[in-house]
């Protein structure tokens, strides 16, 4: 049994509630930071922990934190993003609907931490049941004196508000939050300059996950070295996992990033294995924009030592053998999917939600669905293979935010992996609609360069 | 004003010495001739805009003196500002060349290829770019996305599907005028620029948009159709105007004035705002004091000819060498030093008989 940070009291009934998280030892963090603790020494405390961003890029918290301006006079502002959108990932949400007062309490505390006496909540809007969870959980802080003018005595004050995003998955992207939540078009603002110098109304902001405010909670009450013992190297903490796919046991599981992957796939604490007795083909690890890993690269690195759960294991190798632990949404394809028509529904999703601003993002995208559904229907070519090869190339790191790259490299990866099954289709149109190609040689370990 | 320190940034292996805040697009502009990259949305009197098109994608080959590390991605020289001892790779680099082609195939692959029907042909940058940048063929086998023309206004047509959906004419419309005119609609490829439920634009300086439209997704109903730019002479005017400042181009055919644009500078950008009654409504020579012809260097066809040259004088002559590392560039206007027929040295009325191609040969022998 791994440590739990985030979700040991996820099970205890009404913990959804002021009371009963009181009881069971909430709120204790927030007593302790604003009695005891001033915001240097807080931002000090996140700094040690090393807890890195859990939204994707996996930047460090407390870093980020200490970068924010501080001109005079000029209010500052912490937004927290729930705005999960990302395919396979759903971490979030079941943190903030089973333990909103956590997210609560790492809020209070960052923004102290950060100086916001105006904090805000961007919640994805198909979430709309979490806004009132969320809501009635303010509420409760509020008439217990944890929210509102002069927290517990101490003179701090701070509200914090719930907004409701409008269903787009670019609003995620900080910047296009930020605008998003100015009441503009998401568009991704072009940086610099970065939200922590000139973010919403041009006020330094700071912008992290909900998952990763949470987590201020333990670290506060442990301590930051405490908290950076958890887990290997620079990937300290605990890990929610949301797990989907051909699994036995489909759900979010906290990791304390030790384990390696084959452990958290296959025993019965987490995963369970794959459904129906079938063979693991591919995995996507961290959420629909990061590459797709065949069964052999998934398990073991191209050196050959086991891959754990963790940041620096995932992306050992880079791109040509590995993957990236990103927002965490652990996708898991069986023999009988098609990596093809995967591909396909992921291009579709980013044609879907690319925003329309820059040209290769807009136009890419785009063109990118039309071909894999070229190929997916039997009307393929071989050089749509090499097309599609080229077009992700001038995406990716061209485009103002990173919803480019994440349209690329799903593309760039199947192909670089799973090319012989794109060769498949367009050789064998018929057939390719009746059957899959199968595991083929995938379990097999390939030659990867040193 | 105080001292303000001076920047010395390497672009192209040419350096130059610009103010603190200055992007590496307009420190390339102070150089000139083609180490200024393309910029397609950027619009140096628009608030805001740029970073869009990713056409002026350059490499940072040198961060700073202080911090000489390279940047890792390409970066949007419209958007980038210039910090001292920086060292810029536009046309020297294969990388940027590379992205560069990539955009322009991108924003070719919905854009229709009918320039010969277009309005804009001949002025339009995206004919001009791709005249630079662009492949010969597509490799697009998709159909191409349509929309249906829209009128804004009596004097305003919009056709989205020539839209590269720049932003121009959306910061246009927000700065100039007092309030929101217009914005864009929808998402990703679908978006489209659009006025609240097919409202007209209706504003004494909204004809300004057709001036920034670097395509021809907006264009001027009074003069749609009525002539090709190229066959129009422009000539500098200027009148007492109680709105905007009067001075114009107008583009005339014999006496006839065909349309008044704003006068355009080398980077095909406006430089001076005009309001719609000068530039829909005085369309007689009488209502003009005319100043001399427009010279005109930036846009390709219009600038055949007698235009050819006589602009931006800021190129860069004796670092021809270094700028290219050795590549040809294909160079647009100087079909007379290729072509072995259209000789300017040649005057055909000189030759007693009907002319032969040996004529046109340069070393007759």
């Amino acid at each position: 049994m791994g440590v739990k940070l985030l979700l040991d009291k996820a099970h205890v009934p009404g913990i959804r509630f002021f009371e009963t998280y009181r009881k069971e030892g909430g709120y204790k963090a927030v007593e302790k930071a604003l009695k005891q603790m001033n915001p240097a020494s807080i931002v000090e405390e996140v700094k040690k922990s090393g807890v890195r961003g859990r939204g994707g890029a996996g930047f460090p918290a407390g870093m980020k934190w200490s970068f924010i301006a501080k001109p005079e006079g000029v209010p500052r502002h912490l937004v927290c993003n729930a705005d999960e959108s990302e395919p396979g990932t759903f971490k979030d949400r079941y943190l903030m609907e089973f333990l909103p007062h956590l997210l609560i309490e790492g809020l209070i505390i960052s923004s102290f931490a950060l100086g916001s006496n105006d904090t805000y909540i961007y919640i994805r809007g198909e979430y709309a049941w979490i806004v009132d969870i969320l809501e009635q959980a303010i509420d409760e802080a509020h008439a217990n004196g944890f929210l509102g003018k002069n927290i517990l005595g101490t003179g701090f004050d701070c509200n914090i508000y719930v907004q409701r995003g409008a269903g787009a998955y670019i609003c995620g992207e900080e910047t296009a939050l930020i605008e998003s939540l100015e009441g503009k078009r998401g568009n991704p603002r072009i940086k610099p300059p970065f939200p922590a110098i000139e973010g919403l109304w041009k006020r330094p902001t700071v912008v992290n996950n909900v998952e990763t405010l949470a987590a201020v909670v333990p670290i506060i009450n442990m301590g930051g070295d405490e908290y950076a013992k958890i887990g290997v190297g620079r990937s300290t903490g605990t890990k929610l996992i949301s797990a989907c796919g051909n699994i036995n046991k489909p759900g979010v599981y906290e990791i304390d990033m030790t384990i390696s992957v084959e452990e958290f796939l296959y025993s019965d604490e987490y995963c369970g294995g794959i459904a129906n007795g079938k063979r693991l083909k591919a995995c996507i690890p961290g959420g629909s924009s990061v590459p797709i890993l065949p069964a052999n690269l998934l398990l073991k690195t191209a050196k050959g030592e086991t891959r754990l759960m963790n940041y620096e294991s995932l992306s050992d190798g880079g791109f040509a053998s590995g993957s990236m632990m990103g927002s965490g949404g652990f996708i898991v394809l069986d023999e009988d999917q098609c990596i093809v028509k995967n591909t396909y529904t992921l291009a579709r999703f980013y044609r879907h939600e690319s925003c329309g601003q820059c040209s290769p993002c807009r136009e890419g995208t785009g063109w990118m669905e039309k071909i894999l559904k070229n190929i997916d229907t039997g009307k393929g070519k071989m050089s749509d293979i090499d097309l599609l090869w080229d077009i992700q190339r001038k995406i990716e790191g061209n485009t103002i935010c990173p919803l480019g790259d994440a349209a690329a490299w799903p593309v760039a990866a199947a192909i670089r992996h799973f090319r012989d099954e794109f060769e498949w289709h367009v050789n064998h149109p018929e057939e390719a609609q009746k059957r899959n190609y199968g595991l083929a040689h995938y379990a097999d370990p390939i030659h990867v360069p040193a | 004003m105080s001292e303000q320190p001076l920047f010395k940034v390497t672009i192209d292996n040419i350096t130059v010495e610009v103010p603190a805040g200055t992007t590496i697009l307009n420190a390339a502009r102070k150089i000139g001739g083609d180490v200024a990259p393309p910029a397609m949305c950027y619009y140096s009197k628009l608030e805001g805009s740029g970073g869009k098109c990713r056409t002026c994608l350059v490499e940072v080959s040198k961060g700073s003196e202080k911090d000489p590390r390279p940047m890792p991605k390409l970066v949007a020289s419209c958007r980038t500002t210039v910090m001292d001892g920086m060292e810029v790779k536009n046309i020297t680099s294969d990388r940027v060349i590379d992205a560069r082609n990539g955009v322009v195939e991108f924003l070719l692959i919905n854009h229709p290829l009918d320039c010969p029907v277009c309005d804009q042909a001949g002025e339009c940058h995206l004919q001009d770019l791709s005249y630079d940048h662009g492949k010969a063929g597509t490799r697009f086998e998709f159909q191409r996305r349509t929309f249906k023309k829209h009128d804004l206004g009596d004097k305003i047509q919009l056709h989205m599907t020539r839209c590269i959906l720049c932003y121009r004419c959306v910061f246009t419309a927000d700065q100039l005028t007092g309030k929101r005119e217009h914005g864009v609609l929808d998402r990703g490829d679908h978006a489209e620029i659009a006025t609240f439920i097919e409202k007209n634009l209706d504003n004494e300086f909204i004809g300004n948009v057709i001036d920034v439209c670097p395509v021809g997704a907006l264009t001027d109903k009074t003069f749609r159709f009525k002539n090709r730019v190229w066959f129009l002479k422009p000539v500098d005017a200027h009148r007492d105007c109680p709105t905007c400042s009067g001075k114009v181009t107008l583009w005339n055919r014999g006496d006839e004035v065909y349309r008044v644009t704003a006068r355009k500078d080398q980077w095909g950008e406006v430089e001076d705002w005009i309001c719609n009654t000068c530039r829909f409504d005085k369309k007689q020579t009488s209502d003009w004091v005319i100043e001399g012809p427009r010279l005109i260097d930036r846009h390709s066809v219009i600038a055949q000819g007698h235009y050819a040259g006589t602009v931006g004088t800021n190129k860069p002559k004796e670092t021809f060498k270094a700028v290219h590392a050795g590549r040809q560039p294909k160079l647009l206007m100087d079909i007379h030093s290729v072509s072995e027929v259209n000789q300017p040295n040649i005057t055909l009325s000189q030759l007693d008989r009907p002319a032969h191609s040996t004529d046109f040969k340069q070393n007759k022998d």
